[in-house]
């Protein structure tokens, strides 16, 4: 029996087929969906802010893009996948509110993305697909068994990547 | 060093919080009532300081669509405020505000009907708003409103990204307002850590 694996804000999980692993209600945050495609071992991080070198208290691991990902892909490895085939799909970085960009939180869903980017490629890790931008929220599913990242969006149905 | 750690929250500072939550809600309740000519009652707001991972779950699930309203604060503190309300809960509101049927609570809002929202947002967070300055003597002025229509955890994001810059965890008041149809509707008040020292040093803290 397999089972669907929630992930929060500011969390990270692993998952292995044939479960699937979601997070529900991205905005600006992005979520990150790495896997094995031979092992199907896999897990998906909801990281809300660029870099965690901003700040001094960085013990919430998950909350960001850079510490994120890296602990996301050492449990994966951990688990038994190999770390040379890992692949990724990532979704989220809205821009829920047009004026966002007054702060200097500036439209922190694009950031968000540029730094999840980042630290994949640092990382070599390649990003099959992604889902990123516009202004509206996004609910994901991954499917480590075949590597579906399925995305629904209000109004707007639902889409494979 | 700040009074004020969003981790490790004293309980007097908290509860000064508190206080400032149900004083602002308490504005807006007559705010709202003021705007729509009718009497409308207010439920002791419940204030609460959530980790990341459980303000959806209280706030009906992650995916309940919602009306968020969003401002941005200027003057002597620095921050944003959000009011939202649950998509029936707004259809209703809108339809009680432009005097006609709410017909079709799980429809879409037309141009009119988002602009009048805006503006309910809007009167809603300028009188909680402005309680804030009479009690601390601050001056508060507060950008345009901006409003998304979207899944509770998407809108959430944004003022959780917000305190996510501070801390871990974030203040939200939920407050219940009944006339003759209930509605709830939350506070989330995000001053940067400086202001909320100020707020409390205006205060005598």
């Amino acid at each position: 029996m397999s089972q669907m694996i929630k992930v929060g804000m500011a969390d990270l999980k692993l998952c292995k087929a044939p479960d699937a692993i979601t997070t529900l209600g991205l905005g600006s945050c992005v979520g990150i969906a790495i896997r094995d495609p031979i092992t199907k071992i896999g897990g998906l991080a909801h990281i809300m802010l660029p870099d965690s070198k901003n700040f001094a208290n960085t013990s919430n691991i998950p909350k960001f893009a850079d510490t994120g990902a890296k602990e996301l892909v050492r449990i994966i490895v951990a688990a038994g996948a190999n770390r040379t085939r890992l692949v990724a799909k990532i979704a989220g970085g809205a821009q829920m509110f047009a004026f966002q960009n007054k702060t200097d939180l500036t439209n922190v869903g694009q950031r968000n993305v540029d730094a999840v980017k980042a630290v994949l490629a640092e990382l070599k890790i390649p990003i099959l697909a992604s889902d990123t931008g516009l202004n509206f929220g996004r609910t994901v599913e991954f499917y480590p068994e075949t590597g579906d990242y399925i995305i629904k969006a209000v109004g707007k149905g639902v889409k494979t990547i | 060093m700040a009074k004020v750690d969003l981790n490790n929250m004293e309980g007097v500072y908290f509860d000064v919080l508190r206080e400032i939550g149900n004083i602002g809600a308490g504005n807006a309740t007559t705010a709202l009532a003021q705007l729509l000519n009718t009497k409308v009652d207010m439920h002791v707001p419940k204030v609460d300081l959530l980790d990341f991972s459980q303000i959806g779950e209280a706030m009906g699930g992650e995916e309940q669509i919602m009306a968020g309203i969003y401002l941005v604060v200027e003057g002597d503190i620095s921050g944003s405020i959000m009011f939202l309300l649950e998509k029936s809960s707004a259809k209703t509101l809108v339809a009680k505000l432009m005097g006609t049927e709410n017909n079709d609570p799980e429809g879409d809002f037309d141009e009119m009907e988002l602009s009048a929202l805006k503006e309910i947002g809007n009167i809603i967070t300028g009188s909680y708003l402005s309680s804030l300055s009479t009690l601390t003597n601050l001056n508060i002025y507060p950008s345009p409103p901006d409003i998304s229509i979207d899944m509770c955890g998407a809108i959430l994001s944004v003022p959780a990204i917000e305190f996510g810059a501070l801390g871990d965890k974030m203040l939200l008041i939920a407050t219940e307002f009944s006339d003759d149809v209930k509605l709830e509707g939350y506070f989330i008040l995000v001053p940067d850590l400086e202001s909320y020292d100020k707020i409390l040093t205006s205060l005598g803290m």
